[in-house]
């Protein structure tokens, strides 16, 4: 069906619209607003889903589908374009799932100025699902750019005390990434003009254009600068844990669960496919900053006394795995990038939602401070347990799969990375495990924590989609596995396609096939 | 008799915008002559009279050709008609937020409204003419009338003081901008540019030290009206002594015109020195653009620090002339009608807040504005947010597509200090917003309500860049006809 992308698009755009025409000067309709604000993300959720029924996943469908292409400004050949494949379609899926559940977690924690807190939150929801649509990167770019701003406003105004430095930080880090993105976008659509006579800001026809190999090497640069800021790599990650611990609840779920994601989605559909020499070319470096990153992330979460900072580090680790699936650029390493991103973005996102009920109950986040909740809220506890394990990658959950295919496709590619990212594996699981066992068991020594109140049914409606998300992502990996998997076969050979011809050209078989084997067939 | 008044307006067609404004200046001048002591009189729809008799009369003479030329040194080909109405809108919006000014300070009307009607003719003007003396004398015009809008309330001792600063270097300004035309006219032996390109052109004169050493005069003298670095000084003084809207109206209304005749002058007359004066050009707009926005930050001043973002914009505009393509010139084209909108609103909003005991123009005099004036608020985060280049705005186009043209001339480096420096100057157009939005107000007075019209001003000029920057093509297509013209 035609149009659906852009109606997934433009219904949040048109929410955002009518919660502004509500008006609220004293409060009165603030409940009203908060239902509406729900309602329309759950109805994107239901598009985003009835994407994913209608997609198909078979290698023979058309590369990109639901494709909608307009004239936008015709005399540069910048279109209004955009087209999904399973790597987009997974994204959109996650995107659509995540925006409920962020603004629930914020339906108390969020008090003041709820009517532009929605607005803010539905166009950033609208601007994250444009950047994963688009094929013209122009549009890609405006959608990239203007991401910035309401995550600025949700940070900057219901942040907590340092919000405003956060805030500001947030926003000069990545947008020094992305200016010179945007001057290598303009860079690479002069260079098309220049040999075909022709502007154009096609991704797929920019695919095509041969670019000399210097040319190729600061391209890859500005354009991998913009998406490793936003993953973030190391040591490029500093403004993450700031704007983490400044956002309000559902800003964090939002930015770890999906604005992460556009970094890691950058790369495999931009930065390589368009640059692949320099793409083989710098991997290594890439990766070395993952490794790098997968070990400090850890260690630097460890010693965390703030829960959320610790799952903000925990972030710059699982992050590091899917820049290095990346940078093996064989199917197994990007397909197991692509679903640690989506797998990240549930139990991140989770882990989030229950350190914001937390501090909602005790306005604190500090480790030392609980203890023993385990008898006091056993519901919860049970649910932080299903999320901790989901995120050390116990087999079984999200958070192995993703892992597991990384390190197969880096060893593939250079055993000796692998070697380190493993030892990530291991410390995630150190302070995930430390946190809860601190958090969560032994007895309640600090009186403030007799008597919280377990799981309300508003919380159920967050942990219970978050823990089976995660639990089905695990068991199933198929159902998420196979509509990607023609989509990274294509970028993958597109990439390797420029190398120089190698003895072990082994790109099959391929992720998923790999993955039934080694766990037994889910199948 | 009436054959006489058709052939004499069929002579001068292309300077009939000109007459509009200028019969409106003078209405508005008489009027105020012969109005009695304590009578009021409604000025300002006089000057919007005479801005609409431009507009039209522009549009009636877009897309002639050949173009219609009056007295050989007037013209009205479609470049100059798409700055007149970037003029005219600068004007409209000028005219709409004064009335609140003059109120408030008590400033004399008639001689208020004269005087930016006739700015607006002398900045017409630039962008008509096509011979340098008549761009000189239409420089003088503008000048003047803003030197005297400059110090118009004279209670007060930073405006006077302004206003002689602005006169005294604009003044050296000028005469610069003469000698260099008198070494050209030495060089070439003539003043009209399409002559002196052909000229220059044909003699080979790359390297002739006269006709370089009149090139650097001229630049000297454009580079001041446009306060391009290092001839900026005057400006931060200028724009915070001023009335804001007059600051608004400066900041928006000189650029253009003096960007227009610049153009003219170097990628028309000049153009076969290109590769002479182009890494001249490219220092300076380097230099704007890094001076602009980064003493841009240490301000406090509201007027002063968009009195350097002003500047830190005329560096991309610069940007845009340096790389001299066909992309360049709509770009600039472009970008000025978009940056006319934009920073006029936001002058706009800083003038409206003033109250009559103190400017409001302190940083921390936005504090916690969200809560009091949400409007504005809202409507000043966007125009800042076009300041600074995000998308969807009108600001975000203009600024690809200088970089662009920069980028097609194969001027990375350019583009690069471009694009960082607009980072830095998106730090300080954020603290505006953190003020207005993440800051509890202290016990500053709140500032007045807004008028009606100067709201639908605002409103207007937010709906203006929004439509810029979300359907630009139609723009972009009408600044890609003005060019092919006449380049």
């Amino acid at each position: 069906m035609n149009g659906l992308l852009t109606a997934i698009i433009a219904t949040p755009i048109v929410g955002s619209l009518l919660l502004f025409l509500v008006p609220n000067r004293d409060g009165s309709k603030t409940a009203l607003i908060r239902n509406m604000a729900f309602f329309i993300s759950l109805l994107t959720f239901f598009l985003t889903m009835m994407l994913w029924y209608r997609f198909d996943p078979s290698p023979e469908a058309p590369a990109f589908q639901f494709v909608e292409r307009y004239e936008w400004i015709p005399s540069f050949g910048i279109d209004y374009y955009v087209g999904i494949d399973g790597l987009s379609l997974m994204l959109l899926v996650l995107t659509g799932f995540l925006t409920p559940i962020a603004l629930l977690s914020g339906w108390h924690s969020v008090e003041k100025h709820v009517k532009e807190f929605s607005i803010f939150m539905l166009l950033l929801e609208a601007a994250m699902l444009g950047v994963f649509c688009a094929l013209d990167i122009f549009l890609f770019y405006i959608f990239w750019d203007f991401v910035l701003i309401p995550m600025y406003f949700l940070i900057g105004i219901w942040g907590y005390d340092q919000r405003i430095y956060a805030a500001i930080k947030f926003i000069l880090y990545t947008m020094a990434g992305s200016v010179l993105m945007l001057v290598a976008i303009i860079g690479v659509s002069w260079l098309h003009q220049s040999v075909t006579g022709e502007y154009t800001f096609d991704l797929l026809r920019l695919y095509e254009l041969s670019i000399p190999e210097t040319t190729q090497y600061w391209f890859f640069l500005a354009f991998t600068l913009a998406f490793i800021i936003k993953v973030p790599l190391f040591p490029f990650h500093t403004w993450l844990p700031d704007a983490h611990v400044q956002a309000p609840t559902p800003g964090s779920v939002i930015l770890a669960g999906v604005m992460l994601k556009m970094g890691g989605y950058g790369l495999i559909r931009l930065a390589f496919p368009l640059f692949p020499e320099a793409a083989l070319y710098f991997s290594p470096l890439l990766a070395t900053l993952s490794v790098i990153a997968i070990i400090y992330g850890a260690l630097v979460a460890m010693v965390q006394p703030d829960m959320k900072k610790l799952v903000a580090y925990s972030s710059v680790s699982h992050m590091g795995f899917v820049i290095l699936g990346i940078a093996a650029i064989n199917v197994q390493g990007v397909q197991g990038a692509s679903y640690q991103m989506l797998a990240h973005g549930v139990s991140t996102g989770a882990l989030f939602c229950i350190v914001g009920m937390l501090s909602d109950r005790r306005h604190t986040r500090l480790i030392s401070e609980f203890g023993g909740l385990k008898t006091v809220m056993p519901r919860l506890t049970a649910a932080m347990l299903v999320i901790t394990l989901s995120s050390v990658g116990l087999p079984g959950m999200n958070g192995f799969i993703g892992e597991f295919l990384i390190m197969l496709g880096a060893f593939k590619w250079d055993p000796r990375f692998v070697v380190f990212a493993a030892l990530g594996v291991i410390l995630s699981a150190v302070y995930m495990l430390w946190m809860f066992q601190r958090v969560f068991y032994g007895k309640v020594t600090n009186s403030h924590n007799q008597g919280l109140p377990d799981l309300s049914f508003r919380e159920w409606a967050i942990v219970g989609p978050l823990a089976a998300a995660a639990i089905a992502m695990g068991v199933v990996p198929n159902v998420f596995l196979k509509p990607m998997e023609p989509a990274v076969q294509r970028i993958v050979e597109r990439v390797q396609a420029r190398q120089p011809l190698q003895a072990d050209q082994a790109v099959r078989p391929s992720g998923y096939e790999a993955i039934n084997r080694s766990v037994g067939g889910a199948k | 008799m009436i054959e006489s008044i058709s052939a004499f307006f069929d002579a001068a067609a292309a300077a009939i915008p000109l007459l509009c404004v200028t019969m409106a200046a003078l209405v508005v001048l008489l009027a105020e002559a012969f109005l009695k002591k304590g009578e009021t009189m409604p000025m300002a729809p006089l000057g919007l009279i005479g801005l609409a008799g431009a507009a039209m009369a522009s549009m009636l003479l877009w897309g002639r050709t050949p173009a219609p030329e009056s007295f050989g040194v007037v013209t009205a080909d479609n470049f100059a008609v798409f700055v007149n109405l970037v003029i005219v809108a600068v004007g409209v919006l000028t005219i709409v937020f004064s009335e609140q000014t003059i109120e408030r300070d008590r400033l004399p009307a008639g001689e208020y409204y004269a005087m930016v009607l006739f700015a607006i003719v002398g900045m017409m003007l630039m962008a008509q003419a096509t011979d340098l003396l008549l761009i000189f004398l239409a420089l003088e015009t503008m000048s003047i009338a803003v030197y005297v809008l400059t110090g118009m309330r004279r209670d007060q001792q930073t405006s006077t003081e302004a206003a002689f600063k602005y006169f005294l270097l604009g003044a050296f300004a000028s005469s610069f901008f003469l000698y260099g035309i008198a070494f050209l006219y030495g060089v070439t032996g003539t003043t009209h540019i399409d002559e002196m390109s052909t000229r220059i052109a044909a003699q080979s004169m790359s390297g002739n030290p006269m006709i370089l050493l009149g090139i650097g005069l001229l630049i000297v003298g454009f580079a001041f009206k446009i306060a391009a670095v290092p001839f900026h000084m005057w400006s931060p003084d200028a724009y915070e002594g001023a009335p804001a809207v007059v600051t608004g109206f400066m900041s928006t209304g000189v650029k253009a015109a003096a960007i227009a005749a610049f153009v003219r002058v170097f990628l028309k007359g000049l153009d076969p020195m290109i590769a002479d004066w182009a890494p001249i050009i490219w220092w300076i707009a380097a230099l704007t653009m890094i001076v602009g926005t980064v003493v841009g930050v240490a301000q406090t001043s509201l007027k002063r620090m968009l009195a350097y973002s002003s500047i830190a914009h005329g560096g991309y505009l610069l940007a845009g002339l340096v790389s001299g393509n066909e992309v360049g010139k709509a770009a600039i084209l472009f970008y000025l009608a978009a940056y006319a909108l934009t920073n006029l609103g936001a002058f706009g909003i800083i003038a409206l807040l003033g109250s009559r005991e103190r400017a409001n123009d302190d940083l921390r005099d936005y504090a916690g504005l969200w809560h009091t004036h949400p409007a504005l608020a809202g409507l000043m985060t966007f125009f800042l947010l076009s300041l600074g280049g995000f998308p969807p705005t009108a600001g975000f186009i203009a600024k690809w597509y200088i970089f662009s043209a920069a980028i097609g001339s194969g001027y990375y480096g350019l583009a690069i200090i471009g694009v960082l420096s607009s980072v830095v100057s998106v730090f300080f157009y954020l603290r505006i917003v953190v003020m207005m939005y993440m800051t509890d107000r202290d016990a500053r007075p709140v500032p007045p309500p807004v008028p009606r019209l100067a709201m639908a001003g605002l409103a207007l000029a937010m709906i203006g860049v929004l439509y810029l920057g979300v359907l630009p093509s139609r723009l972009i297509e009408l600044a890609q006809q003005s060019i092919g013209t006449i380049f």
